[in-house]
């Protein structure tokens, strides 16, 4: 059978595929004995440490490092001129100036100028944490104070203090399509919304962290926390080294939910290392981690949305304003994110967006979970369940009514190629959920509302997306997988080996997956943009399928059965009249100058780059579609927010391992109720007031009820067996559920995150329900 | 910094004598002078509970606790919890079928406060196995079937 064929194979042919199998790495971490980044110590390992800006914008006039160095232990002290190439410049996607693509740059250590209070300004390598700490203390850095700009409308005024010289504005998209000032005029009914959200940090429990040394062959090897091994290229080029010399390890990592997606902790390790010679150990404090890396943007997102009495929408206006904060790292693709899902799993033929994203001087805003395709949930889903209230049509009518199915072409211009199960995740969460809840006392009010969304998966298809993997039998015939995938949790590596198990049938615990080595394993991308099971899923597949046909081919000539009757099964090559072990049918492909391995690299959907003015047939490989019902109930005395149920439904077209789906589910529901109810980190004036966990609220065991999932397989993804990506779609509806639930119960609708306390008896108070009413 | 002092704990059932300085917290202690690393430091602060270690049988979060304090201690970390041949707990053997661990970071302090959370000679309800792990953050799981593997292990334990 070919890879398609195998690829597509139905639910009931597969074995290993779709079990609820217990993991192998979560074995390692029950038992304890996992190294994460941050476990692992060398003899002779120095201690490296930043000396962070204090102030939010301003020119650096001195700074001397004689009392640092004055000090025993310490080794040194580098500042940016100690850099080989200071400057890192990363593309703006879309934006050109008028001779070549935009570049925008920031400093490894920032020499004469600080963007935001947190911004490295040098590097320390002591031989303790002791001296470290103490030596941190004494680099003497003298700031003369420069007028910032702190929030990103004023930012975009003419004359507001510029934080890059090339001005405030560091991208923006527009979206024209259709006539929308026609459809404003004929539609019966139009609700506008402004939607506010906040600064949200990623909060793994694992900070940044990483362990360097110079390996043999000289090659500088890192061993740090990353989604990224493939950043080894960025450190060759802030040493100037050739990229053959730079190697990235990421063993477990302990959460990443994109704040691991930028570097972190590695140029400052690689050039400890570089320059001492000695293995370099790096650790941010949760308080580093708050403070200076980058965070989910915050947004200003205005709706005007037209509609027809029956409730179909006719149009949408869309002006959205986000915060980079002091530098670009990935503020232009989340953008271009918000931008292409902004009108929801939604057929919207009219449409007017106006994206903008401005440089300021707060923390530095990039990747995180949903990657600009949350804010837009909230913004989304208000505006039609507003138009359900109005019109009086149920929520989930006026869902089902509107829902994009196979062959609608997206407001960007994509046309939809994959079955949308919208209306079955809707029905899903209404079955499951029964009736609705009664308040547990006079002064409570319950509220139910649901929240759909629409969540690509895969990198934007012009980044010509790769990944590879090798796969191969071992003598004894155990299965070897080497792909260079990070796992940060999700069962990366796991459903790789549940994948190959499926096509050569090689059980669970004979095979073993190398993973995360940028110089041993094959490259496999990022894990981000939920690619990992869509594509290296993909090249396992397609490797393993590659290497049973080899080992087929041979066993059908020696023994005279055509290949079509033979299978693989149990560790053995099973035909009609034969059973032939692994280790026998190695022998003869030795014999055949046959492989006994296979590496292939799967290449994702192509498309061509976008402009400022988005038009294009295909921005993103394929969405997955769900729907969140959110139970709760408030009290009208103290604002509080309890969640007495919640209910999520994707299609995740086919589920490797139920298990890690459910997980994965859970999990991001849980994240995006936090960031619904709790989570802000406060910025005032560029000063970060978030100083650690105590000051940021989590959700607690406590705080959130037990997540329900219901798991639709559509068998209609781009990835192996038919799965979509399911990583990062469940994080972006929570915060639309909970603040159309809220609405529900107090009939006034909050627009502003976190829902806190206190703007939910605002809502209260300005609906009536207050105790003076 | 602090003079140098000895501290004799034993960790995992083995006694550990070290000199080293007295401000180091328990958390370091273990991690970098006797080389036991499975609690972490997710915070240092005391709100994560991921450095959660047992103290003579009690929950404790290492990270602002002295190991001085310590001193003459037993220590039970998530990797002691292993049965004398090294195969799981029940605990632990139901977090592994009951999928709680994912990033797998915040699991050995999530161990070690649901076994002190069993040693209570009662039955906990759902909502208070949740109350009794309000000290410790999970990221990834979203809790539920953390929950649930503490409770199924109650279970086991009651019928």
């Amino acid at each position: 059978m070919s890879a398609d064929e195998i690829r597509r194979s139905k639910i009931d042919e597969l074995h290993v595929v779709g079990q609820r199998l217990a993991r192998g790495d979560q074995a390692e971490k029950i038992a304890g004995t996992t190294r994460f980044a941050g476990d692992l110590v060398y003899p002779g390992t120095l201690r490296a440490g930043l000396v962070r800006s204090l102030v939010p914008s301003a020119r650096i006039v001195r700074r001397d490092a004689v009392k640092a160095l004055a000090l025993p232990g310490v080794v040194e002290v580098l500042f940016g001129e100690d850099v080989p190439h200071n400057s890192v410049w990363v593309d703006v996607p879309g934006q050109m100036t008028e001779v070549a693509a935009l570049k925008a740059n920031m400093q490894v250590l920032a020499t004469d100028r600080v963007r935001f209070q947190g911004e490295p300004v040098a590097l320390v390598l002591a031989e303790t944490e002791e001296v470290l700490a103490e030596a941190c203390n004494l680099v003497e850095v003298d700031y003369e104070g420069v007028p910032g700009v702190f929030d990103p409308d004023e930012a975009l005024e003419p004359g507001a203090p510029p934080v890059h010289d090339q001005g405030n504005l560091l991208s923006e998209w527009r979206i024209n399509t259709g006539d929308v000032s026609s459809a404003f005029e004929v539609a019966d009914v139009i609700v506008e919304g402004t939607y506010t959200t906040q600064f949200v940090d990623h909060a793994y429990l694992e900070p940044e962290a990483g362990l360097g040394w110079l390996d043999d062959e000289g090659v500088l090897s890192l061993r740090v926390s990353t989604q990224v091994v493939e950043h080894y290229r960025d450190v060759a080029r802030i040493l100037g080294l050739p990229e053959t010399k730079v190697r990235v390890i990421a063993p477990y990592v302990g959460g990443g939910f994109g704040g691991k997606e930028d570097m972190t902790v590695e140029p400052y390790i690689a050039l400890g290392v570089w320059r001492t010679g000695r293995p370099v150990r790096m650790e941010w404090s949760r308080q580093e981690s708050l403070q200076a890396r980058a965070k989910r943007h915050p947004m200003r997102l205005k709706y005007r949305t037209a509609a027809r009495s029956d409730g179909t929408i006719l149009g949408q206006e869309i002006e959205i304003v986000a915060d980079s904060g002091a530098y670009a790292y990935l503020s232009g693709l989340v953008l271009l994110y918000s931008s292409v899902h902004a009108c929801g799993p939604y057929r919207v033929d009219n449409v007017r967006l106006r994206a903008r994203c401005a440089y300021t001087n707060n923390p530095p805003t990039s990747a995180f979970r949903g990657f600009g395709g949350v804010q837009v949930v909230l913004a989304y889903e208000s505006q039609i369940d507003q138009l359900a209230r109005q019109l009086d049509i149920p929520p989930a009518a006026i869902r089902k009514l509107n829902a994009l199915v196979r062959g609608d072409v997206l407001p960007v211009g994509q046309e939809l190629l994959t079955d949308v199960l919208l209306p079955d995740t809707i029905d899903a969460v209404y079955e499951r959920a029964g009736p609705r809840p009664e308040a547990s006392g006079p002064r409570k009010a319950v509220g139910r509302a649901i929240a759909s969304n629409i969540q690509s998966y895969g990198r934007l298809v012009w980044l010509n997306d790769a990944a590879s993997a090798w796969v191969g039998f071992e003598s004894d015939g155990s299965l070897r997988v080497r792909c260079g995938v990070q796992d940060i949790g999700g069962g990366q590596a796991s459903s790789l080996a549940q994948i190959a198990s499926e096509v050569l049938g090689t059980s669970m615990d004979k095979i073993t997956v190398h993973f995360g080595d940028s110089a041993l394993t094959p490259r496999a991308g990022t894990t981000t943009a939920t690619r990992q099971l869509f594509m290296s899923g993909n090249a396992v597949h397609d490797a393993s399928v590659q290497l049973r046909n080899q080992l087929l081919e041979v066993v059908a000539a020696e023994s005279g059965q055509p290949v079509e009757s033979l299978r693989l099964e149990e560790s053995h090559v099973v035909g009609a009249q034969s059973r032939l072990a692994i280790p026998e049918a190695l022998k003869l492909c030795r014999r055949d100058n046959v492989p006994e391995e296979a590496l292939v690299t799967f290449f994702g959907p192509k498309g061509s780059p976008v402009a400022i003015d988005l038009r294009s047939s295909r921005v993103f490989p394929d969405f997955t579609f769900g729907t969140h019902l959110c139970d709760l109930e408030v009290d009208l005395d103290t604002g509080q927010v309890e969640i007495l149920r919640y209910i999520a439904a994707h299609d995740v077209g086919r589920a490797i391992n139920p298990l890690s789906v459910e997980g994965q589910i859970s999990g991001a529901v849980v994240q995006g109720l936090g960031m619904a109810l709790l989570e802000e980190v406060l910025v005032e004036e560029g000063n970060n007031l978030t100083a650690g966990f105590f000051q940021y609220l989590l959700p607690t065991a406590t705080d959130v009820p037990a997540i329900e999932t219901v798991v639709l397989e559509s068998g209609a993804g781009l990835g192996p067996f038919g799965a979509r990506g399911i990583g990062e779609p469940p994080t972006g509806p929570p915060i639309a559920a909970v603040a159309n639930a809220i609405c529900d119960a107090l009939g006034v609708r909050p627009t502003v995150l976190p829902m806190t306390p206190e703007r939910v008896l605002a809502c209260v108070a300005q609906g009536g329900l207050g105790d003076d009413d | 910094m602090s003079s140098d002092v000895t501290v004799t704990i034993t960790v995992n059932g083995r006694q550990l004598t070290r000199t080293a300085g007295g401000h180091l917290s328990l958390l370091r202690w273990l991690r970098e002078i006797a080389g036991v690393t499975d609690p972490k430091c997710g915070c240092g602060e005391g709100i994560c509970g991921a450095c959660a270690v047992l103290v003579d049988g009690r929950p404790v979060s290492s990270c602002i606790v002295l190991a001085a304090q310590v001193d003459g201690g037993e220590v039970t970390t998530a990797s002691g919890l292993c049965e004398p041949d090294g195969s799981f707990s029940p605990l632990q053997e139901a977090f592994h079928q009951h999928h709680a661990a994912q990033c797998g970071f915040c699991t050995p302090g999530m161990l070690v406060c649901a076994t002190a959370m069993l040693a209570e000679d009662r039955r906990l309800s759902r909502p208070e196995i949740r109350e009794a792990l309000h000290g410790n953050l999970c990221r990834c799981t979203g809790y539920g079937p953390i929950v649930t593997a503490i409770d199924s292990v109650q279970q086991g334990s009651h019928r």
